[in-house]
């Protein structure tokens, strides 16, 4: 590894422990310190200081032309926040849960990622679209999408998912200093993990994974909030002699394919952990790539766990069972390496 | 503009922060006072204190953390629920937002299947499944509380469709149903309400947009939030649905206003807008500490209690008394007490319930693979395609 990918792998473990909503919030107005095009919108945002506190005190900071609540109307500002971000301003626009995003799906499916390329690379979209992701907390079917699944399959986008506050900070920073639209997926059941994040400004490039922890038996490749599930499977699968190696993607669109084959090239297996449905989801393309690249190398098929096949349900057991979970995880990961 | 209301005699309170607002239009029409009994009156009073008392439960099932996500409790409300649904025949159905508590229990939804839902027990209305904000109540016409803002106003219109489909075209008859559909005043920002207005205007149909108007979409006042806040009447003139304006605080004047409202609605098979005048007395849900209003603000709506109000006008007219009223009270208390039990003791769905109601029978249970169970039943090989392809 050279230093510069170190540089962007782990924080200093000294450095300060703060929740990953503060991570968020220092990206954002550290960018809307350093230009004066970034503004903040969404419902909520300003006098409420955000509906999970992500953008607490931000308005006191920087006044209402700038950190702007919105009406209900997330198809509406979604695709006024295109139109500005078209004349050259950069606007970052947070639906208060992605599920709700549905609304606007319109322009940011149909208009933002398409753009540029219809015309003919004459406008750019430079605009960041985030907030919470996923299911968890019993929120039911309405509440509890995991959008990568449905939005990954649009050309054009950007999608990036942190796992940890660092992540949350560095990826923002590049996501919001990025020329094409990006997809920032957050998970409310992480706002208040804390993690440590250095004062000094850092920015994670997209496209690069990254090797959370080092193993010969299985490469389990994640993204966002699953990845620590999966650290969490490794130490149990630890304890039985199945040495787990877990990759961190951090952005799906890029998708860093290489650091995932180099790592099957080593374990000779792998296990893709996605929290969106299985059917044509970005675990069913990792997966696809991995057989294509990985053919000779492989012990076993790719084996895949995602969130169960059907809506979220509220029940509380029932939503456990349908996420993917340390147990499934551990499952799968025997049946991949032939111990079950 | 103050007004004074026939049934109390009482001030009708200026709505949301009215001091340095626009006054609100008076019903265009002054609503028609139908001839109320003391044991419809009595009905009344008992659905409102169940809805009260089943909304406080709540929130301590919530902070014992028997209930998970979101909860959004009624409590200030109880008068429109309880009132629309006396304005409307059981036939007629009815669709709402996620804070569908209240709506859920005055529609007739037992307390016990509606807590074992919050419960997330296999003997809530949706087995668990849907939890706080999607209660569905197919016995009684209630087509769900559906949790994203404003999605219900098009399926409301859906409704009266069906209905209208169903008397004149099937039937052969005359539309003869009317459906309800409830939002608040955050949904009329969305999309999905101005093409629903404006397809039930088009195809005359015979549903009625109740926006629940307590003043606030979360932490939003509805001057921050909606142009024209202070005539929300004027939305339904742009699409020529006529429109209406209620004290919503009041169970009389809901029920009045609705019933006529109601019934032009069923006679000319048009849709109508109502502006629903209300407050709601907690926060948005249990996690808002709602700074964003003065505790005076609160004050002087908490004094216009709906349950307060109605409670007066019965003790005024002799048709309730201080033992008449703690009876009610212990009624209720028992009833919530009896359906917080029943709920806790509900057991949780099996975990093969994960895989049911995916699909219809006979697809389910579904387990995420294309081959159904009832074909694998019949062996793996498919007959047709041995057929088909000699
Ligand atoms: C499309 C969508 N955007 C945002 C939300 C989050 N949200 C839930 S309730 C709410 C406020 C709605 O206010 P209002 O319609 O006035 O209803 P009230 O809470 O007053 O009953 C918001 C913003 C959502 N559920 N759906």
């Amino acid at each position: 590894m050279s230093s510069a990918e170190a540089a962007v792998g782990e924080p200093d473990p000294g450095s300060r422990q703060i929740e990953f909503r503060d991570a968020l919030r220092e990206a954002m107005s550290e960018e809307m310190r350093r230009d004066v095009r970034v503004f903040l919108l969404g419902e909520e945002v300003a006098q409420y200081h955000g509906a999970y506190k992500v953008s607490r005190g931000m308005v006191d900071e920087f006044g209402e032309r700038r950190i702007i609540d919105t009406p209900i109307s997330e198809s509406g500002f979604a695709g006024m926040a295109i139109g500005a971000a078209m004349l050259g301003l950069r606007p970052i626009v947070e639906f208060m849960s992605w599920s709700f995003s549905l609304v606007a799906a319109d322009p940011i499916l149909n208009n933002a990622p398409k753009m540029l390329y219809m015309s003919g690379g004459q406008f750019g979209c430079p605009i960041v679209f985030r907030g919470n992701d996923g299911a968890g907390g019993q929120l039911g079917s309405t509440h509890s999408w995991c959008v990568e699944g449905l939005y990954s399959n649009v050309p054009g986008v950007k999608i990036a998912i942190p796992s940890c506050p660092y992540d949350a900070k560095g990826l923002l920073k590049t996501a919001i200093r990025d020329d094409d639209p990006v997809f920032f997926l957050e998970s409310e059941r992480m706002l208040s993990v804390k993690g440590a994040v250095p004062e000094e400004e850092y920015l994670i490039p997209f496209g690069r994974g990254i090797v959370r922890r080092r193993g010969a038996d299985c490469t389990l490749a994640s993204w966002g909030r699953p990845v620590n599930f999966c650290l969490e499977a490794a130490e149990e699968l630890a304890k039985e002699g199945i040495d787990c190696e877990v990759i961190d993607l951090r952005t799906i669109r890029p998708l860093d394919l290489e650091t995932v084959v180099r790592s099957v090239q080593r374990t000779n297996c792998c296990v893709v952990v996605d929290q969106s449905w299985s059917f044509g989801s970005p675990g069913s393309e990792l997966a696809a790539q991995v057989h294509a690249a990985c053919f000779d190398d492989l012990d076993n098929f790719v084996h895949r766990v995602h969130s169960a096949d059907v809506p979220t349900p509220y029940a509380s057991n029932l939503e456990q069972e349908y996420l993917p979970n340390v147990r499934r995880i551990c499952e799968a990961v025997r049946h991949a390496t032939y111990r079950a | 503009m103050t007004r004074v209301s026939p049934s109390t005699g009482q001030r009708v309170f200026d709505v949301h922060g009215a001091t340095e607002r626009p006054a609100i239009a008076p019903p265009r029409h002054a609503p028609v006072q139908p001839a109320v009994d003391d044991a419809t009156l009595t009905r009344w009073l008992r659905d409102m204190l169940l809805i009260r008392e089943f909304e406080v439960r709540c929130m301590q099932a919530y902070q014992d953390k028997k209930i998970g996500g979101f909860c959004h409790v009624y409590i200030g409300q109880e008068a429109v629920a309880v009132g629309c649904t006396a304005a409307i025949e059981a036939k007629d159905p009815m669709v709402t937002a996620y804070r569908d508590h209240g709506h859920a229990l005055a529609r007739g939804m037992s307390a016990r299947a509606c807590m074992a839902e919050m419960f997330g027990r296999i003997g809530g209305c949706a087995k668990g499944k849907g939890g706080s904000m999607h209660m569905f109540d197919r016995a009684n016409n209630l087509f769900g509380g559906h949790g994203i803002v404003g999605a219900q106003t098009p399926l409301g219109a859906g409704l009266a469709f069906a209905t209208k489909y169903e008397d004149e075209v099937i039937n052969g008859g005359r539309s003869n149903r009317v459906t309800l559909c409830f939002l608040g005043d955050g949904a009329l920002n969305q999309g999905a309400f101005h093409e629903a207005m404006n397809l039930a205007g088009l195809f005359n149909l015979p549903v009625i947009f109740i926006v629940e108007n307590n003043g606030y979409s979360m932490g939003t006042s509805i001057h921050r939030g909606t142009t024209m806040g202070h005539d929300l009447s004027s939305k339904a003139l742009g699409y020529g649905i006529d429109a209406e304006v209620i004290d919503g605080m009041d169970v009389l004047e809901v029920h009045a206003g609705m019933s006529k409202v109601v019934a032009d609605a069923r006679r000319r098979s048009r849709p109508w807008f109502v502006d629903m005048r209300c407050y709601r007395f907690k926060g948005h849900s249990m996690s808002d500490p709602r700074k964003y209003r003065t505790r005076e603000e609160e004050e002087v709506f908490e004094a216009g209690d709906p349950i307060g109000r109605l409670e007066r006008v019965m003790r005024d007219r002799g048709a309730l008394d201080d033992l008449r009223f703690k009876e009610m009270q212990k009624a209720v208390r028992e009833e919530v007490r009896d359906a917080v039990k029943w709920a806790d003791e509900s057991p949780a769905p099996s975990v093969g319930e994960l895989h049911h109601d995916v699909f219809v029978e006979p697809w389910g249970p579904y387990t995420g693979t294309s081959f159904p169970p009832f074909l694998r039943e019949q062996g793996l090989k498919a007959p047709w395609r041995e057929e088909e392809c000699p």
